[in-house]
């Protein structure tokens, strides 16, 4: 990223998440593409600017907005898009979008429950681990005398 | 029970509001400009000097003793003493202040001036629409100005101003009445009484 | 004029006027016409809703409000927005002046954004998403974002500490929220508000289906509301934007149009989540007795919103603000085990055979958890030394 400011960059991952949420619209993923607003743009974005905010340093950065080596950079970016472009324009991918049945809420509902199941409650237990251990590290710890 | 406080609460201020439609009693409000409340007399302003009859010039009572301007706690007032001398409030012949003037941007209305002046010469008023546009010019108030008769003062305040004339008229009455023929002298004996003592 | 045309005057009005574009325009002219009277309408809302509000919280307090500007004060908006336009616009010198600039268009665009689901009469919605509730909340937490920007970009402590304490209010009650409208998706099989509300449009007898009418539906709506309430910083939530606390919390170094744009954005907020309150809940545009449906279903809309306003402006003049501490504990130790609680509410509902049965056990599922942890939170804190963790 380009830009001086860090919550700047903050700012414009999260229009990054928007666009990813745009296109997901776009291929009429209504619940995924609305559930990115609500969980990236909603939740992890606000966490970047507090985490951001709290452990930031004092001022704005010192040192020039691009790294010394951006070029080696800009052709390794270049190389892997080149890459993954010959990888989807050579695939066999072909353009039947049009008969795919809508997938509704009802579906993926079934699918969690049904099938993914397992996948789910590992979910859970991963997502009540990181609770815990935010408690654990925001909690006060006990003065050692 | 759960939330009987909330409740509570909730139909104190529905009464209230509904109150106040049905009974004019609960709005206490008065509409300014339009309705007053009721001034009570000792309210004070800032001061305004009197002077007694109908000419502000030789009715004026300050005889430019210059006490007020000495106590004044942030020195607002200014004056200076006239060169001829005229007819004061009981007669006497005083002098006058040419010129009194009061920075009104500066006067606390702390009464400092009024509780001092040994002539009853100035006294508070009690107008406050005095806003102005002229932050300098229109804030120093000359003696044209502050000077009110003692009509106007009975009005604002009529007990101060009934009690201020019956002292006046005392004083009045006292400088008018034929002087006392001097008594027989009879401090000799007490003199001597003392002088033998020592 | 029958009650059907004078109901679905504004479709009616708008087809005909569709007819008159040429084909190549139709995408939007349709969206433009089905947009422009909401932005007309809510913002006008927002107007009146000012002047009520400051008029109601008079009459609550044995004053008067504004009466001074137009027939008993009611043209006070007009004053106001003329003061706002014409007010020197103040960015501080060492402010983010983008960030600055953007944080208040962005919460009005995300507040206007969310009336996009909300139907508004009989086949009087701007678009019939799938995922419409889904759609609601997901933009409501655009607006958090928003807050954060305006705090942050003032570069001033107290608009800093105002925004952080705002947003970890909005994410707390953003919880409940979204976990008291789930009990109504559960209910109805959908999360698309047209299908919502037709679903709570059939009578039995004279009464009508609104959700509102069951144990968990009534709970739901409880705990809706005071969430709502607390989403858009309303009384007695408004510890971030309290004028005698925190002055104006985050939108402290703002003055001028912007100002007036964070108001509106709010009450527009306000008003969103009163539409899906009154979308999910209280059956949308249908009205509450089977003998009173020849009144229009837009009028039935607005008249539930405007009792809402009239209830948020009575609790604001009736309750006290509630402290960071308290707003956080009501959050979190009340409201989310009650929500938890609703949802395995509605599913014994929903499996339990009809009759009185299911409503007393429904009844007493929800009344006996709320007895015992309000008792939990009257519990007396015990005061402990105060320490400071970062300071030493």
């Amino acid at each position: 990223m380009g830009l001086r400011n860090l919550i700047h960059c903050v700012l414009a991952l999260t229009l990054g998440f928007v666009g990813l949420a745009m296109l997901y619209l776009e291929l009429g993923a209504q619940f995924v593409g609305f559930t990115q607003i609500l969980v990236y743009v909603g939740a992890v974005a606000i966490l970047s600017v507090f985490a951001i905010m709290m452990t930031r340093s004092a001022g704005p950065n010192a040192e020039p907005a691009l790294s010394a080596s951006w070029i080696s950079g800009l052709v390794v970016a270049g190389a892997t898009f080149a890459v993954l472009a010959w990888a989807i324009i050579s695939s066999n991918i072909t353009t039947a979008a049009s008969d795919q049945p809508e997938v509704s809420v009802k579906a993926i509902g079934n699918a969690l429950m049904h099938n993914y199941a397992v996948p789910l409650e590992i979910m859970g237990l991963l997502l009540t681990a990181a609770l815990i251990g935010a408690v654990i590290v925001a909690m006060p710890q006990e003065k050692a005398q | 029970m759960l939330g009987e406080g909330l409740l509570k609460g909730l139909a104190e201020t529905a009464r209230n509001f509904f109150g106040s439609y049905a009974g004019k009693d609960r709005l206490t409000t008065l509409q300014f400009p339009e309705e007053r409340a009721p001034r009570i007399e000792a309210s004070r302003n800032f001061p305004f000097l009197v002077y007694d009859g109908t000419d502000p010039e030789a009715g004026l009572r300050c005889v430019s003793c210059f006490i007020c301007e000495k106590e004044c706690p942030p020195q607002c007032i200014f004056i200076e003493k006239s060169t001829d001398k005229k007819p004061d409030a009981v007669g006497k012949q005083q002098f006058y202040p040419a010129r009194f003037n009061i920075d009104v941007s500066v006067c606390m209305s702390c009464q400092i001036c009024v509780e001092v002046c040994p002539f009853d010469a100035i006294k508070m008023d009690v107008a406050f629409e005095e806003a102005s546009t002229g932050r300098f010019s229109d804030l120093l108030w000359p003696k044209q100005r502050l000077a009110k008769s003692n009509d106007y003062y009975h009005e604002i305040h009529p007990t101060e101003a009934a009690t201020v004339d019956a002292d006046l008229a005392a004083v009045r009455a006292k400088a008018a009445a034929p002087k006392p023929a001097p008594a027989a002298p009879p401090a000799a004996a007490p003199a001597s009484g003392v002088a033998a003592e020592k | 004029m029958s009650a059907q045309t004078v109901d679905q005057v504004f479709v009616l009005t708008k087809a005909w006027l569709m007819g008159h574009v040429p084909a190549a325009f139709q995408p939007i002219a349709s969206a433009v016409l089905s947009v422009v009277p909401v932005l007309l309408v809510f913002p006008l809302l927002f107007a009146i809703t000012t002047v009520l509000e400051r008029k109601g919280l008079g009459r609550m307090q044995n004053r008067y409000g504004p009466n001074r500007v137009g027939p008993y004060g009611f043209l006070q908006p007009m004053a106001d927005g003329i003061k706002s336009l014409t007010k020197e616009d103040i960015i501080p010198r060492s402010a983010d002046a983008v960030v600055h600039f953007l944080a208040p268009l962005l919460l009005v665009l995300a507040s206007f954004l969310a009336y996009a689901v909300l139907p508004i009469g009989r086949n009087m919605v701007i678009t019939d998403l799938n995922s419409g509730v889904l759609f609601f909340f997901a933009i409501g937490s655009m607006i958090e974002l928003a807050v954060f920007m305006a705090g942050w970009s003032s570069r001033s402590k107290y608009s800093l500490l105002g925004a952080m304490r705002a947003v970890a209010q909005m994410i707390s009650y953003e919880i409940p929220l979204v976990l008291s409208a789930i009990v109504v998706i559960m209910a109805a099989g959908t999360l698309s508000t047209v299908a919502i509300v037709n679903m709570q449009a059939v009578y039995t007898h004279w009464l009508p289906h609104w959700f509102v009418f069951t144990p968990w539906g009534f709970c739901g709506f409880i705990l809706f509301m005071i969430a709502a309430t607390a989403e858009s910083n309303r009384s007695p939530f408004d510890l971030p934007e309290g004028e005698s606390e925190i002055i104006a919390g985050y939108y402290i170094e703002y003055s001028g149009f912007k100002f007036a744009l964070f108001f509106l954005g709010e009450y527009l907020g306000m008003f969103a989540t009163s539409g899906l309150a009154i979308t999910l809940f209280l059956g949308g545009w249908s009205s509450p007795f089977s003998f009173l449906t020849w009144i229009p279903s837009y009028i039935w809309f607005f008249g539930k919103l405007l009792a809402f306003i009239a209830a948020f402006i009575w609790v604001r003049g009736t309750f006290p603000r509630l402290r960071m501490d308290q707003l956080m504990g009501l959050a979190w130790k009340f409201m989310l085990p009650m929500t938890l609680l609703n949802v395995f509410d509605v599913g014994i509902w929903h499996l339990m055979p009809h009759g009185i049965l299911r409503w007393i056990v429904c009844t007493a599922f929800l009344i006996l958890p709320a007895y015992l942890l309000s008792r939990t939170l009257n519990r007396k804190q015990k005061l402990q030394v105060r320490t400071y963790r970062y300071a030493d």
